[in-house]
């Protein structure tokens, strides 16, 4: 018997949803009307424009006539970096060529990629301005849009403070965009500027940073051919980033690797793995200190490795000791015959590589699991060489370039953090006073017993989380800690479904003053009919009608190319944050050293901007031209290390797109790096140490490798992160040209010693280092035990709606704490659960992910008529066992309940094995319904998506990440029955 | 001449639909007319397996022995087309394919479906090759370009694979030897049943 995932029934797809399709096919291409149709083609007729003739002339990539011009830019559907190849007629996109060249996609898309031509033309995009007049949508004029949202912001900061007026982004910025924005948002005067990094790999940047450094993948996809073991814990490649099983499959048929999937569903991915492990949704930790403790037990550690560049693993040693495979089997639901030989798998069978998504960071533990993550892999040696590593799948083009450039609350770009150096170092590159930047954030009075902030304090208070935008406007004024609650959101390409407690989110749309809306769709936000007025919609260009560079998720830069102008009226992110600045008054100050062309800034200008600011970070070396000549050169590099022959013109020696850190100027022609942390490299080769960045010693231990340094080293040990002051000790400074140490001297003033490698604007520090083979960023030891965390070595924590009570007082959650300028009272609030029993009343476990043809919020890809086509229901997966208890049958729609507000969604069931019994999983794309009722009619006439859904967040729960505020998507209770 | 294949490995398809979409975009296939799709065997069981299913081109294709108006040819590649002036919409074929491969874009138990569209490894039909004509009719003609079909060349995996049989059977051959089973290929068991072990 043949099934489908959607099930047999047939969709319920109404007439409305499809209005325009079939004649959108005739006008394209006269298809049913050539097909024997003709009366049917006929009576559409009606509907074919002048346009859509002309297009459908233009239309086909093999009709000769006239020239097909080849453009280039990146899917952005997720984070391996495919490069699209567009064909180009007379301005339309007619057609999409496989990107051959390419060493990331060689060629191949996944469906969404496959038909990226749709989301630029597709007709359901928002084609103008509009605002919401008495709950109805009107057009407006983009003059008109820019004043009355400049005017009203203003307004809503005259009387209530910077502090008030959110700036989300998003991660299909450009990396331009993303470093435009919050600089922006440093301008007017606030650190509440975030993006989608919040709810999907927050964690993981605070758990790889806090251990070894940096905040990102290790390797890269195309190293994963290198591994002889892999374990993919908490992700479904297959569906979420299709074209990485390329590498993945490759590498398990090649080396015959073991590929060993760690999931409570068993994805598609498990489908083509040699093992398939089921654990409990939120026991993550048990299961690796599980497999730890047959390490520890049999000896399969790498003594050598941990002894010398691992601090603290006698800490996790004493924690592990108490996971035994008994308790283990008992928490997690993992068999210990399987799970030993697991185990014994990745520490015997290296290199081994431990890849996650989602499953491991969507959680009130997130940043604690994806610190045990890697103390596996150091306790194992599997990081810094080729096949090993944290391979760590990232989910949208740029969400790894928006992060390193900063729409984080908590630093400025490039990890700088927000501290007064890290102020005065932008306040340089800039060009601007650092007073004048003080000025324009909010003083904070004394509230319910908090401390007043200064200006300066303020300015170096982390901002307001996006997972809890509308707590910080629901919640009582004295709880919030800032001037004012917010009263306006800037929305720009943000679905409004991904975050977790709809019904709430709802309340605090209610309740804003303002709320703008800039994306290619109308998104959720439009949707959930919560707003009369003062609400705007701009339409904005999508990443593939944009010049700029993306960094995929192995943080190799791309450079895009603009495929055709902006279609309908969209405007970029670049010129809409132009239009604001000039109405804010900063338009000058904030583009001083940025070409603006006829009030476009520039893509590239932005990204000199970045290189000559992007020292911490290794975002110095990618120069727009360097980017270019890759994006040309594609073809030259190799597809396993992804480097370019010596001899290679243009790009020779370099790692394709050139992976950060790329260190130094762009004219020292730093290659990039390939594999973080891998000693076994010069550093001029993309060689590096785990990173000093946590002290040089801490209870009489040393924090500074011992015995282990990067090929060619001068210093043949540990060493901390160099200034010039340790220069001059070690007698390099003689190297520094005279350029570079005025600059050096201007910038440290009466304390030039102080200056270091990563706010030398010279770039001089760099480069001496380099030549003496030397990480100037230090060479330290990785951390086992980070003790800056509120669980410095991982402890299993219940999610906060467990089916396990029995477990909550042995593992409960974090005391409840204010974080991020308001509480989170997760304690509480599992407290409450168990004291009302509510595992009773909904004992089924929720937990969610992606399918492949939609992703994220799903407005583009279920607007997207080649993919809506495909999958045109939600549902819900339910277990054959639980399916049976409630009666329920396969493609029967069912209520689904939520632990919280009441909330229920009215979804299909999908009775299967895929998921354990007591668990349950839906895909989080869908929006449009709500609570059971249909919203199609609150979109803007014509830009409603294909298909629309329940939110599956209209069920999920609260639930908060200590250490970045992530959300709880991934383990919540629910109960569900026939409708 | 060469003899125009798709082999689909089920050892490396994920259903991505990359496949799918790939056609739909080269070709603008409207809504309802699927000239390709993936088809999941065990869905969510161990053994789940998928496989990238389109006309087979095959080498004595049975649509063509019973059109009742003689609308199939077969290309010097071995490629299996059909008229569109020539097809009246019976539907005969549709029943004999053994793949499902043949579309209409009217439901319709009695009286024309419309006329019969289906995959054409894109390689247009009988019109002028690169013609207007040809491509409103039948979609791209890649194969006049001296491209493959778009599915192939964009499958994720490369688990689908297209063009001459000998070199999709040496590709995949390489492929068996490499991984040390032959299971993979689709409807291996039921050429080989159990008489061959993997």
């Amino acid at each position: 018997m043949l099934v489908k995932r959607r099930g047999s029934a047939r969709p319920d797809i109404s007439a409305q949803a499809l209005s325009g399709l079939a004649s959108a096919a005739i006008d394209r291409r006269s298809f049913l009307a050539r097909s024997g149709l003709a009366a049917a083609g006929l009576s559409t007729l009606g509907t074919l424009t002048l346009g859509a003739v002309q297009r459908a002339k233009a239309a086909g990539s093999s009709v000769s006539g006239p020239e097909v011009v080849i453009r280039k830019n990146i899917c952005t559907h997720c984070s391996v970096g495919c490069t699209v190849t567009a064909e180009v007629v007379n301005g339309v996109w007619v057609g999409q060529e496989p990107s051959w060249e390419s060493p990331l996609n060689r060629g191949t898309h996944c469906c969404k990629g496959a038909s990226i031509r749709e989301i630029v033309h597709g007709d359901r995009r928002l084609r103008y301005p509009m605002k919401l007049v008495g709950g109805q949508w009107q057009r407006i004029s983009w003059n008109d849009a820019i004043d009355e949202i400049a005017a009203k912001t203003l307004a809503i900061r005259e009387a209530n403070g910077a502090d008030s007026v959110y700036w989300l982004g998003s991660a299909k910025f450009t990396n331009e965009a993303a470093y435009l924005l919050r600089k922006f948002a440093a301008f007017w005067g606030t650190n509440s500027v975030d993006h989608q990094a919040r709810i999907c790999h927050s964690t993981t940047v605070a758990g790889v940073a806090n251990t070894w450094g940096y905040g990102a993948q290790t390797n890269s996809y195309n190293d994963i051919r290198n591994a002889k073991t892999m374990i993919i814990m908490g992700g479904n490649p297959a569906e979420a980033h299709p074209v990485s099983l390329q590498h993945v499959l490759s590498g398990k048929e090649l080396n015959k690797a073991n590929l060993i999937v760690i999931d409570p569903r068993f994805t598609r991915t498990a489908a083509h793995a040699t093992e398939y492990v089921r654990l409990r949704p939120g026991t993550d930790i048990p299961t690796i200190w599980g497999m730890l403790w047959h390490i520890f037990q049999n000896g399969w550690e790498d003594k050598q490795f941990i002894a010398e560049r691992v601090y603290g693993m006698d800490a996790v040693r004493k924690e592990v000791e108490k996971w035994t495979p008994d308790e283990v089997e008992r928490v997690t639901g993992i068999p210990g015959a399987q799970l030993k030989h697991v185990a014994e798998l990745f520490a015997t069978q290296r290199p081994s590589t431990l890849i996650w998504c989602m499953g491991a960071t969507q959680h009130t533990v997130g940043t604690a699991n994806v610190r045990a993550f890697c103390i596996l892999c150091l306790a194992t040696g599997n990081v810094g060489k080729p096949g090993t590593g944290a391979n760590i799948f990232r989910g949208h083009t740029n969400v790894q370039g928006a992060t390193d450039l900063g729409l984080d609350v908590t630093t400025l770009p490039l990890y700088y953090g927000l501290v007064e150096g890290a102020w005065k170092h932008w306040a340089r590159v800039w060009d601007v006073e650092y007073d004048w930047l003080q000025a324009r954030f909010d003083e904070v009075p004394a509230i319910a017993g908090r401390k007043a902030r200064t200006r300066k304090e303020n300015m170096e208070t982390p901002g307001i989380t996006s997972t809890r935008w509308f707590d910080a406007v629901n919640l009582p004024a004295e709880q919030i800690d800032q001037r004012t609650g917010l009263k306006a959101m800037m929305v720009f390409g943000h679905g409004g479904n991904t975050v977790t407690r709809i019904p709430q989110a709802v309340e605090g749309m209610k309740k804003l003053d303002l709320l703008v809306v800039a994306d290619p769709h109308p998104t959720t936000f439009a949707a959930l009919n919560a707003r009369q007025d003062n609400t705007y919609l701009l339409p904005i260009a999508t990443s593939l009608e944009m010049e700029g560079s993306r960094t995929a998720s192995n943080r190799s830069l791309q450079w895009g190319e603009k495929i055709v102008d902006p279609v309908f009226e969209s405007k970029d992110d670049y010129q809409v944050m132009y239009l604001l600045a000039e109405k804010y008054g900063f338009a000058e100050g904030l583009f001083k050293h940025i070409k603006v062309d006829n009030k476009s800034p520039q893509a590239d200008d932005i990204l000199r901007e970045i290189n000559r600011g992007g020292w911490s970070t290794g975002y110095c070396g990618q120069s727009p031209e360097r980017l270019k000549a890759h994006m040309r050169n594609q073809s030259k590099f190799d597809l396993v290390t992804l480097r370019a022959p010596k001899d290679t013109p243009e790009v020779g020696g370099d790692y394709y797109g050139l992976p950060w850190p790329c260190w130094g100027k762009p004219e020292i022609r730093h290659p990039g790096t390939h594999i973080l942390y891998n000693t076994n490299l010069h550093v001029k080769d993309g060689g590096s140490t785990f990173r000093a960045r946590f002290g040089v010693e801490r209870g009489g231990e040393t924090l500074l490798a011992e015995n282990s340094f990067s090929l060619g080293s001068e210093l043949t040990d540990g060493y901390p992160e160099i200034t010039f002051g340790i220069m001059k000790k070690l007698g390099w400074d003689a190297d520094l040209t005279q350029d570079e140490r005025d600059t050096i001297t201007r910038i440290g003033g009466d304390n030039p010693d102080t200056v270091s490698w990563a706010i030398d604007l010279s770039g001089g520090i760099q480069r001496v280092c380099l030549d003496h083979g030397i990480m100037f960023y230090g060479n330290g030891k990785a951390r086992a035990n980070a003790w800056n965390l509120p669980d410095p070595v991982p402890v299993h924590r219940e999610p906060i709606y467990t089916p396990r009570a029995d477990l909550v007082g042995k593992y409960p959650t974090r005391p409840d704490e204010r974080q991020f300028r308001i509480p989170n009272i997760g304690f509480s609030v599992q407290k409450s659960a168990i004291d009302r029993n509510i595992a009773r009343d909904f004992p089924i476990v929720l937990t969610s992910g992606r399918i492949v043809e939609f992703e994220g919020g799903g407005e583009e890809t279920r607007s997207n008529r080649w993919l809506a086509e495909l999958q045109q229901d939600m549902f819900i997966e339910v277990n054959v066992q639980d399916a049976a208890e409630r009666g329920i049958k396969d493609g029967q729609v069912v209520w689904v309940y939520g632990a919280e507000n009441g909330a229920r969604i009215k979804v299909k069931a999908l009775v299967t094995e895929r998921v354990g019994r007591g668990v349950a999983w839906m895909p989080f794309h869908f929006s449009g319904w709500y609570q059971g009722e249909d919203m199609r009619g609150f979109y803007p006439k014509g830009a409603d998506p294909i298909v629309l859904g329940e939110s599956a967040n209209t069920v999920t729960s609260y639930g908060f990440d200590p250490v970045t505020g992530m959300q709880e998507p991934k383990a919540t209770l629910c109960q569900i029955r026939t409708s | 001449m060469a003899r125009m294949k798709f082999l689909c490995d089920a050892d490396r398809c994920i259903e991505c639909n990359a496949c799918v979409t790939a056609c739909k975009n080269e070709h603008d296939v409207p809504w309802g007319i699927n000239r390709r799709r993936v088809v999941t065997i065990n869905d969510g069981k161990p053994g789940e397996r998928s496989v990238s299913m389109a006309c087979m081109h095959c080498t004595d294709p049975p649509c063509a022995a019973v059109c009742p108006v003689n609308c199939f040819y077969q290309t010097a590649d071995a490629v299996v087309l059909h008229s569109k002036e020539i097809c009246i919409g019976c539907g005969y074929c549709f029943y004999a394919c053994p793949f499902g491969a043949p579309q209409f874009p009217k439901l319709s138990n009695f009286g024309s479906r419309g006329k019969m569209d289906k995959c054409t490894y894109c390689a247009g039909g009988p019109d002028v090759d690169l013609s207007l004509k040809e491509y409103e009719r039948y979609g791209s003609n890649r194969l006049a370009e001296g491209k493959l079909p778009l599915c192939a060349e964009m499958c994720s995996t490369k688990a689908l694979l297209a063009g001459d049989s000998d070199m999709v059977a040496d590709i995949y051959k390489q492929r068996v030897m490499v991984r040390g089973y032959g299971s993979g290929a689709w409807g291996w068991r039921t050429a080989y049943r159990e008489t061959v072990t993997i």
